[in-house]
């Protein structure tokens, strides 16, 4: 209930900014739906935002696993550290139009290029999060594990996992909404679809109704993720928890 | 089958790089169906040994030997339970053998049914420990090892507990290795007392108790005490609490 007034108050918002704007610079929710109706007759926005979705989809779990995989690997073992972290460092710091850039000169304007540059951009937040995750691992858990001589695919998943997932979750949603954001860079610049070249293409026409049509639909789908997958997600993981009252 | 252990020392580094002898010095041998209880001041290096014994730790001088591949159950000082899984899980994981029947009658035992599906942070240190019992015994191992099952529980708790973790040794043809400070769960539980020194722990005496101990009177384990107390404040260095 709170949700849905919060949503109220930001379309009654955005309406009363419109009036005062003018139609030129910020149209107003109807018009803006009316645009986004008929983008979705046409079967434009459900492939614009199927090919977004993919993309995302694909780097995010791309980055995900590697990301996991290293984070751990540095958590747990001195010498990966010590290697790693340098390269850790630079990843992080390197800006996100740098990577996309480079991916496209380097492997050409395709498909490939656009993934690897937007998992790229993702890996190092998440090898960051999970590597703090693998060093608060609890040692006395570790030796009960050793001692009742659990398999290893056992210890992992009952002993290891479940310790790590508050880290995985938080990369997961910190992850997520940077691809996001990303995605539509790497659209912008060498991508034939999806909604980052539908935005280049209202941005060239100043078509403000339709650059808003799409970045509303968008943030909807972003929304519905959250509430729908993410958030019964982490519900669920942290269900042993005593709730507090 | 026999438990032999002959421990020379065994050495900490601090994080200052300052070395402490921990063991000086600790043989004794336990056949399968005895009871060995570890007798000691505090601090006095038997959590220590016990984590040896159970193979966490093999930096030491000296000699384990131990069926190989040993079953062992293991109660630590903490319930060490894993807090999102529930209290049937926990005990299922360690032991993925324990058929229904089995984990029944041992829950029964340690009046653990009502709590089989509650998480172990919804559970009382007490009920928590029973869980860690319950676990340990599920696994029907070789080699129990026990630290301190009993400690910071209420008296009333402590000696229920106690007489459930009896009526659970008799009958089964294992290692047992127990620790404690408490004189009294010593003569209570054991058949062979292992008293140790203060740190760093050396070998004060090896003492078998001949009775049975559901035959064990007053008289005897009053005996039995006096003597382990004539043991301990013999013992010239310092003087210990229990």
């Amino acid at each position: 209930m709170p949700r849905l007034l919060s949503f109220a108050m930001f379309f009654a918002i955005w309406w009363i900014a419109a009036l005062f704007a003018g139609d030129a610079k910020l149209p107003p929710p109807p018009t803006v739906l009316g645009v986004m109706i008929a983008e979705a007759r046409s079967g434009d926005l459900f492939f614009h935002l199927g090919a977004t979705l993919a993309r995302v989809t694909l780097a995010f779990t791309l980055a995900m696993a590697l990301g996991a995989a290293i984070g751990y690997l540095m958590g747990r073992v001195r010498l990966a550290d010590r290697l790693g972290d340098p390269w850790l460092i630079l990843l992080l710091n390197l800006p996100a139009l740098v990577v996309i850039v480079l991916a496209y000169i380097w492997a050409g304007l395709t498909e490939v290029a656009a993934i690897a540059a937007i998992a790229i951009n993702k890996l190092p937040t998440a090898v960051v999060t999970l590597r703090e995750g693998a060093r608060a691992l609890d040692a006395a858990l570790d030796e009960m594990a050793t001692v009742f001589a659990l398999p290893r695919w056992s210890k992992f998943r009952h002993v290891v996992l479940p310790q790590l997932s508050p880290y995985i979750a938080a990369a997961a949603r910190s992850g997520l909404s940077l691809v996001w954001k990303i995605v539509l860079v790497a659209e912008l610049l060498g991508r034939p679809n999806g909604v980052g070249f539908e935005i280049g293409v209202a941005f060239q026409l100043f078509d403000i109704p339709l650059l808003l049509a799409y970045s509303l639909s968008f943030a909807a789908i972003v929304l519905l993720i959250e509430t729908l997958l993410v958030q019964p997600f982490e519900a669920r993981l942290t269900r042993w928890r005593p709730r507090a009252a | 089958m026999r438990l032999e252990v002959d421990i020379a020392s065994k050495t900490f580094r601090s994080a200052a790089g300052e070395q402490h002898d921990v063991i000086n010095g600790v043989a004794f041998a336990l056949d399968a169906g005895e009871v060995g209880v570890l007798v000691g001041p505090s601090g006095c290096g038997k959590s220590t040994m016990l984590r040896i014994l159970g193979g966490l730790d093999h930096d030491f001088q000296g000699r384990v030997s131990r069926p190989v591949d040993a079953r062992i159950g293991f109660v630590f000082q903490e319930p060490r339970l894993l807090p999102w899984r529930s209290v049937e899980e926990n005990v299922r994981l360690a032991a993925p053998r324990a058929d229904d029947k089995k984990l029944s009658s041992l829950f029964e035992i340690l009046e653990l049914e009502a709590h089989r599906n509650h998480f172990p942070g919804e559970l009382s240190l007490g009920l928590a420990r029973r869980v860690a019992l319950a676990r340990a015994f599920a696994v029907e191992p070789e080699l129990l090892i026990l630290d301190e099952p009993l400690a910071s529980l209420d008296i009333a708790l402590a000696n229920r507990l106690r007489d459930q973790i009896a009526m659970l040794m008799d009958g089964r043809s294992v290692i047992t290795l127990l620790v404690t400070h408490d004189v009294d769960d010593a003569v209570r539980l054991g058949d062979r007392l292992i008293l140790l020194s203060p740190r760093p722990a050396r070998l004060l005496a090896d003492l078998p108790i001949r009775t049975p101990r559901s035959a064990r009177g007053e008289a005897e384990t009053a005996a039995i005490k006096s003597e382990i107390m004539r043991w301990i404040n013999g013992h010239p260095p310092r003087q210990s609490a229990s």
